[in-house]
């Protein structure tokens, strides 16, 4: 297994050798010593692999990616998984603004909190937040599923599109065209399986509400004026 | 007595008030009747200091010019030679501006790249992603990296050239972007995520970095991401280039872009084009000042645009500092946008040739500015692609023609000793001396 000590190896080099993989490498688990928060750890990677962090991540860790596993010991920047495509990440800490921001497909669990913006624009990926999220998390959130055990700050879901938002705990305040919605079976059925995945099987999906777009604001009126 | 007084001997003729003047009054009763406030597609279109309010000198005694067609003038640059394992080696210094597949149809896009390839330029992606279509007819393409990031992915950030960050543009310094609706089709909500037929608004601020020392961190991942390969590109809304300059190079910008308020737009509010921002012709040299303190000046390159009409705006601008320019409305209007031939559409549309800017309805005659097949298989993208080859042709031998005639063996060789200004307020922001004098208003006294 591949050991990488970034008090030794520079971040650029470590980039460049997990995109030289291919797809059929058998360099599949490789294990990142000493980030100490450094940014732009494991981005863009495009392999079936597997890559821990022993310790803090910075901002940006793992970005971009598609098929890797990044599992992080410690907490997490600005914009963990962000633009993400598919693959995993999974966050033992806390995580700071704008986690997942963008992401298009894969599943991001964050075992503390997220901080504000958790899920921006968020554009088909999964997140399950075992603690906390803070403010304007899911703002603009088009596709894409976010679980948080925890609570929720202000204006969740503001100006969302087509994601849905599942929260156990409380929510200060929806944004504008957030409301909340029925749970459905098939809603059910989707935060099981998300729960399942994060390791939470015994989490009931049934002590979870679920928030969506009114769709009131899709196409503008002047009626809705007060809303923007 | 009153039939006397009503009489026309006894009357002025109508006189309509300077204030609220016809223009004004429409747009009061436009206002009540809607509810909504103006959309529209272009820049600035009021009366602004512009490339017009300069001159440039020519030879004399003291400089000779250059044979015209027999002595060589250079056009190529260099693009993002900083810190970018692969830099753009353009043939000319004139660039396809960032316009969006979803505000442009399918064969405009293809158009763009045809015309622009031919000329050895680049062209630039938009607020959608980037199409097959387009990467394919497009040697060299430039990747926007926008607020909304709508069908970023790195498979696209990969096959890119290089990489343009979004912080603004020069029609809406400071606003998001607008797409109606009636241009969202199944295709375009695809790429963007989003249902098909709603209202579509990208966001003012980017997702996950806020302020200057974010963005560096931001420019570092996506250098990460792509192995240091791309040039990446600031692009700004013309509003503070001085600072926006300097910030950008601090950040680590291979190419900083600077759009001035007549740079259009796909839909923006009219209040929003014509209030916000500074003109193209004031914001050159602050950005170039910045540059030039910081040491960076033909380092870090400098695309200006925002208005660009002909060659004498591209050698002004050369002349101003600039490296490079580029253009958005001008490449439309080479493809075919506002064609007199097509007048008796315009009309029925309420508007005329030459003055149609409704490109966010998505009923663009010409085929450009649509979603609709039955209008956009009227473009073809080949003959068009061939007009925008012409066109930028000429631009190019206008720039070399006024380049010769100052002494210039290249296009970069012009400078602002080059050029005088017509008006104290172009003299000011050109920071050029008023024509016959050597008054450069807020740098020197004026002297007998």
């Amino acid at each position: 297994m591949p050991v990488i000590d970034l008090n030794i190896v520079p971040v650029r080099k470590l980039n460049a050798a997990l995109h030289a993989l291919l797809p059929n490498t058998n360099e599949t688990d490789w294990e990142i010593l000493n980030p100490e928060g450094r940014h732009a750890i494991a981005v863009g990677l495009d392999a079936p692999i597997t890559v821990k962090i022993a310790g803090h991540a910075g901002y940006y860790c793992g970005g971009m990616n598609a098929q890797a596993t990044i599992l992080v010991d410690g907490n997490v920047g600005q914009g963990v998984g962000e633009n993400m495509m598919s693959g995993e990440i999974r966050v033992a800490g806390d995580a700071s603004q704008s986690a997942g921001a963008t992401g298009r497909g894969g599943l991001l669990i964050i075992d503390g909190n997220a901080s504000a913006r958790c899920g921006i624009s968020m554009k088909g990926i999964d997140i399950v937040v075992k603690g906390s999220i803070g403010h304007m998390s899911a703002f603009m959130a088009q596709a894409g599923n976010l679980v948080v055990l925890g609570d929720a700050g202000e204006a969740l879901g503001d100006s969302i599109y087509e994601a849905k938002l599942f929260v156990r705990g409380k929510v200060k305040s929806l944004g504008a065209d957030c409301i909340q919605k029925e749970l459905t079976p098939e809603d059910e059925a989707v935060l099981a399986s998300l729960l399942a995945r994060a390791g939470l099987t015994d989490v009931s999906p049934k002590a979870f509400r679920l928030y969506g777009s009114a769709r009131r604001l899709y196409n503008f009126h002047v009626d809705n004026v007060d809303a923007y | 007595m009153s039939s006397s007084l009503s009489t026309p001997a006894h009357r002025t003729v109508p006189r309509v008030s300077a204030t609220f003047d016809h223009y004004a009054i429409s747009e009061i009763q436009r206002a009540a009747a809607t509810g909504i406030y103006d959309i529209r597609g272009a820049g600035a279109k009021r009366k602004l200091p512009h490339f017009d309010d300069l001159l440039f000198l020519g030879a004399s005694v003291s400089r000779y010019p250059l044979e015209g067609y027999r002595e060589k003038c250079g056009t190529n640059v260099t693009l993002g030679s900083r810190f970018a394992k692969k830099p753009l080696e353009l043939k000319i210094p004139i660039t396809i501006a960032g316009m969006s597949f979803g505000a442009l149809s399918g064969p405009a896009k293809e158009a763009l790249g045809r015309g622009a390839t031919t000329m050895g330029t680049s062209t630039t992606t938009g607020d959608g992603g980037m199409t097959d279509e387009e990467r394919g007819h497009s040697k060299t393409l430039v990747y926007q990296y926008l607020p909304s990031r709508y069908g970023m992915n790195p498979r696209d950030l990969r096959r890119a050239d290089a990489i343009e960050i979004v912080i603004g543009q020069g029609a809406k310094p400071g606003g998001g972007g607008m797409l109606l609706g009636q241009k969202i089709t199944e295709r375009v909500a695809k790429m963007r995520t989003l249902p098909v037929g709603i209202d579509q608004r990208s966001a003012c601020r980017h997702p996950d970095w806020t302020g200057p020392d974010d963005l560096e961190i931001k420019i570092e991942e996506l250098r990460e991401i792509t192995d240091w390969e791309k040039p990446i590109f600031v692009k700004v809304g013309a509003s503070r280039p001085y600072y926006d300059t300097a910030l950008a190079v601090k950040a680590g910008a291979d190419v900083v872009v600077i759009d001035g308020m007549q740079g259009g737009t796909a839909a923006t509010q009219e209040v929003f084009i014509e209030n916000v921002g500074l003109p193209t012709l004031a914001a050159i040299r602050p950005a170039v000042e910045a540059l030039q303190e910081l040491g960076m000046h033909r380092k870090v390159q400098l695309i200006v645009s925002g208005g660009i009409r002909n060659g004498a705006d591209v050698a002004k601008a050369l002349a101003l500092g600039a490296d490079a320019v580029s253009i958005g409305t001008a490449a439309l209007v080479a493809l075919g946008d506002n064609d007199p031939a097509l007048e008796p559409e315009y009309e029925k549309l309420g508007t005329t040739a030459g003055a149609y800017d409704d490109w966010h309805e998505g009923r663009d005659p010409a085929g450009i500015t649509t979603q609709d097949p039955a209008l956009f298989s009227r473009l073809d993208p080949v003959k068009a692609g061939r007009r925008l080859a012409n066109y930028l042709a000429v631009l190019t031998l206008e720039t070399q023609t006024i380049a010769r005639a100052c002494g210039k063996s290249h296009v970069h060789n012009l400078e602002p000793e080059d050029l005088v200004a017509l008006t104290v307020e172009a003299a000011a922001m050109a920071r050029v001396p008023l024509a016959g004098t050597n008054w450069i208003p807020g740098r020197s006294a004026y002297q007998e």
